[in-house]
């Protein structure tokens, strides 16, 4: 701990720093009888370098690793295609009640009904919004929830005695679709974008035949564009025998507006942690359901939430792929997108009207300052393009939104998707004030100028966080990926 | 109830700065034939007090491990959670964080994980963790992804029986799609052979195992990973992080992967999640570990800072040549698990094994049934019933007691086999009652 004034926001050791040999915060109990001995072969023989901490500097530890973190509950966060929502307090109360808490998932079914019919509420809901008929909760998170799309379109095709091994995802996909499309053994094949965003038609049609298994589509894309010919898209696939999969990351847009069952995909992912606002927590934990049409029905995970009088968990399901993740799904994360649904009721379609109005005026206020590559109005994101920035004054993507940090205001996606070049990728959600969107645009448009004015603020930015921009290259080149204690490299500038 | 906030007279001020006179105006680009005419079917809109009413008596129909004494566990455990993991999960910096794309606004959570990574290799002898994956039961399939491409030349891995059956049907579903065939080799008196483990791991990619195995038994861990290492196949041993206190490192008895459910180091049962999964590997593997990884690094000013690494191996970069496709994982749930394992230290740490052994050996003295297994065990104990186990299981409820767990639900022949679990938040009494109940039971 440095002891000079002035020092203390950019000083926090690491909780191996503040150890001391000897000290203890938790002391478990320990039963009055003697301790049995382990076989030495199994017995550990040097102790883990665990750390040696009071309660009190524990506390301050993790207390000063918050004040260094910026969450939505910190300010405006328009990470675009991550969907930053409020993420409403009740819900913590309420995933925090014992009875869900500290409920093990091997109870029998009837000492569970409670935990069993949240479940199953949630999938009637689940499918209503999708327009599909069957769910299933497991999936831990959307990336998951693709990989278990491909794995049943390949149960659906073996099942049927076809063999198909081609996926088509779009050039503007999220880079987790052709990881799916590898990790479920299929071979990809990329479709090209039209000149108004939507997947192009004639590419589509030269590409899918009877080796084509489906394919994987955002809509509204990363672009924040309902796609126009989704129709014929649909069509296209069905003709060839083939399936849709609905990569389900921007339905905030479209909740109770367009239904992807209704468009014409046949499986469907949610992501619990955007659209229904499960707290991201930093990085996870998420949720990323499936729902499917009637004919892939019997290929879904098991168990499966069922209601016949009382609610179970059923196993029986010959066809299923198996099972994805442990037991029937994260259910803490449940509790909080169920609370979330039940708030807002069929009001969830206010929900996206909203989030599409927001990022609309946001875009109004932006397009003169900054290029916008598809002309068009957007749905709940847009993405704008710093190409002439940096083409008249040098500042890239990637200077305007370590700017934005100075400015107290997170930074949206950059760099994506691929085919707009620098990109930023802006989503602002359906919870915000306009006066924090105000805040948003005053501070694009501010920037802006400061590009004209003085570019070397924004190369330089940021200048008021913790730490100014990092050293990516050495991290990568030279990783420190644990601490080492005695022998721990002292990196030097 | 919603948690908008635009009022009426915003939405005017900004649908005339779109220039729209409606918000209909704005979904004109969704065409007529998919758009939902009507409102959506689901039930109406619920007040914070209405809703947190109906939560509540759901919450209240389901009976939780305070409701009744509970010895259940199976991968699964009911250890307890200490008051600082509130401090990491309170916070809405953590709560409400995305991935930490952007390191300066994000150093104390990339710290954080940093510090995770550091504590998950201490305990399992290991040089790298990521910063988490879904659960015990999907890091086994990432392990099985890793050891395809280290080991390229085999196509086939090997399960012992006795790891968790969730762990070892996950690994099947993914397995097709990677392209591998999946073995079993059955358990001998609950223990895996190391003998029947190196006839089967000669053409293995990799061999994956449990310490302590699903049927509570304390395996013959050194001599499983020495059969597989010299048979040329990578050795990934599955552990509970409560244990290793007082059990070996996987590191120090040459596994080349450590892997496990971390619930039960700071997350609470939750019906089976969201928990947090580890990973761990020897330096080897670096390059090809999936998911997260944090480094430290320095800032242009030269200040010690954290930072996302090693992105060329993860989709947003590599896309189909990514070594995983995660990318949100658990990390708030890896956090708690930092935080609970910061607060018991190492000291703390080896007394709840200690605790665990002690009980359980107590169990297994005091509960007049026939132990199933001989083998060693740490915190389960399975138990030969004389009516199934499902069945005492049912008696025993209705004495406000649950035994634990009826092995039959998988393994075949063990109809009659209760697996019993005790962590350091049971007593003496509380085993002395569950014999009690046991016995009345069993009459």
């Amino acid at each position: 701990m440095s002891t000079e004034p002035g020092r203390a926001w950019s000083d926090a050791p690491l909780i191996f720093e503040r150890s001391r040999p000897g000290r203890r915060a938790g002391r478990p109990p320990r039963p009055d009888l003697p301790v049995p001995d382990l076989p030495s072969s199994l017995r550990r023989a040097h102790p883990p370098r665990l750390p040696e901490l009071s309660e009190p500097e524990l506390v301050r530890h993790f207390t000063a690793l918050a004040d260094r973190t910026f969450g939505i509950d910190t300010g405006f966060y328009p990470l675009g295609s991550c969907t930053m929502k409020h993420n409403p307090r009740v819900h913590e109360r309420l995933a925090g009640l014992p009875g869900f808490r500290d409920l093990h998932p091997y109870q029998e079914d009837e000492g569970a009904q409670g935990a069993l019919e949240l479940m199953w509420r949630l999938q009637e809901m689940l499918a209503e919004i999708a327009g599909l008929p069957a769910v299933t909760l497991q999936p831990a998170a959307g990336s998951q929830g693709e990989l278990t799309g491909l794995m049943l379109m390949r149960a659906y095709f073996a099942d049927r005695g076809e063999e198909r091994d081609t996926i088509i995802t779009a050039d503007t996909a999220h880079g987790t679709n052709p990881a799916s499309v590898t990790m479920a053994g299929y071979r990809l094949e990329k479709v090209g974008t039209d000149e108004r965003g939507n997947l192009d038609l004639d590419d589509l049609r030269g590409k899918v035949n009877e080796r084509t298994a489906g394919l994987m589509l955002t809509n509204p894309s990363t672009l924040g564009l309902f796609d126009e010919g989704i129709e014929e898209v649909a069509r296209i696939f069905h003709d060839a025998g083939a399936l849709l999969y609905y990569d389900g990351a921007n339905l905030n847009a479209v909740v109770g507006i367009s239904r992807p069952g209704d468009m014409g995909f046949d499986i469907v992912h949610y992501n619990l942690h955007k659209t229904f606002s499960q707290p991201h927590g930093g990085g996870g934990p998420g949720g990323g359901p499936v729902a499917v049409r009637d004919t892939i029905e019997p290929f879904l995970p098991v168990p499966r939430v069922v209601q016949d009088g009382d609610y179970r968990l059923d196993h029986d399901h010959p066809k299923s792929i198996g099972r994805v993740r442990g037991f029937a799904g994260p259910f803490g994360v449940f509790v909080r997108s169920y609370a979330f649904m039940r708030a807002y009721g069929p009001g969830l379609k206010e929900m996206s009207e909203v989030a599409v109005l927001n990022a609309n005026y946001v875009l109004a206020r932006l397009r003169d300052v900054y290029d916008l590559p598809y002309d068009r109005l957007c749905m709940h994101e847009f993405v704008l393009s710093a190409r002439g920035l940096k083409r008249e004054h040098g500042v890239t993507a990637l200077d305007i939104a370590k700017r934005l940090m100075d400015y107290g205001i997170h930074p949206p996606t950059i760099y994506f998707p691929l085919v707009v070049p620098e990109a930023l990728m802006i989503e602002p959600t359906e919870t915000e004030p306009k006066e924090r969107l105000d805040d948003f645009v005053d501070a694009m448009r501010r920037i802006a100028e400061e590009a004209a004015e003085s570019p070397e603020l924004l190369k330089e930015a940021p200048h008021g966080r913790p730490v100014r921009r990092l050293d990516e290259v050495r991290a990568a080149k030279q990783p420190i990926l644990r601490y080492l204690f005695d022998e721990h490299p002292a990196l030097v500038g | 109830m919603s948690y908008l906030s635009l009022t009426d007279t915003d939405r005017q001020e900004m649908l005339a700065a779109i220039g729209v006179s409606s918000v209909e105006e704005l979904f004109e680009q969704v065409p007529p034939g998919v758009r939902l005419d009507r409102e959506l079917d689901v039930p109406p809109a619920l007040g914070e007090a209405e809703l947190a009413r109906h939560i509540e008596e759901l919450a209240a129909r389901n009976v939780h491990t305070g409701a009744e004494l509970s010895f259940l566990g199976a991968g699964i455990y009911d250890h307890y959670v200490p008051s600082v993991v509130d401090v990491v999960l309170s916070r809405g910096e953590f709560l409400t964080a995305y991935t930490p794309y952007q390191p300066e606004m994000s150093q104390g959570v990339l710290q954080a994980i940093f510090e995770y990574q550091t504590i998950i290799c201490e305990l399992t002898g290991m040089d790298v963790s990521n910063a988490s994956g879904y659960d015990g039961m999907t890091v086994a399939a990432d392990a099985c992804f890793v050891a395809k491409h280290a080991v390229p030349d085999r196509k086939k891995i090997v399960l012992a029986e006795t790891l968790n059956p969730q762990v070892r049907q996950v690994v099947k579903t993914y397995a097709p799609g990677f392209g591998l065939e999946v073995v079993e080799v059955p358990h001998t008196n609950g223990t895996t052979d190391p003998d029947r483990v190196a006839e089967q791991a000669r053409d293995a990619a990799a061999v994956l195992f449990q310490q302590p195995n699903f049927l509570g038994c304390l395996e013959p861990a050194p001599d499983l990973a020495e059969a597989a290492n010299e048979a040329g196949a990578l050795a990934i041993a599955h552990v509970d992080p409560m244990s290793l206190g007082v059990l070996e490192a996987p590191g120090a008895y040459g596994c080349a992967m450590a892997i496990g459910e971390g619930q039960s180091a700071g997350n609470w049962p939750s019906y089976g999640g969201p928990h947090y999964g580890f990973l761990a590997a020897r330096k080897d593997f670096i390059r090809r570990m999936p998911g997260r990884i944090v480094g430290e690094t320095l800032d242009m000013d030269g200040r010690r800072a954290f930072v996302l690494t090693l992105q060329t191996r993860e989709q947003h970069i590599r896309r189909e040549k990514a070594t995983s496709n995660i990318t949100t994982n658990q990390t708030l749930l890896a956090l708690a698990g930092l935080a609970t394992l910061s607060w018991l230290g190492p000291e703390g740490l080896r007394e709840v094994g200690e605790t665990c052994l002690t009980l359980s050996q107590y169990t297994r003295k005091q509960v007049a049934l026939e132990p199933a297994f001989d083998a060693s065990a740490l915190k389960e104990v399975a138990f030969r019933t004389p009516i199934p186990a499902r069945e005492v299981i049912r008696r025993a409820r209705e004495h406000g007691v649950h035994p634990g767990y009826a092995l039959g639900r998988d393994y075949e022949g063990m109809d009659d086999v209760l697996l019993v679990a005790v962590t350091e938040k049971r007593t003496k009494e509380d085993v002395d009652r569950l014999a009690e109940v046991l016995a009345e039971v069993c009459r």
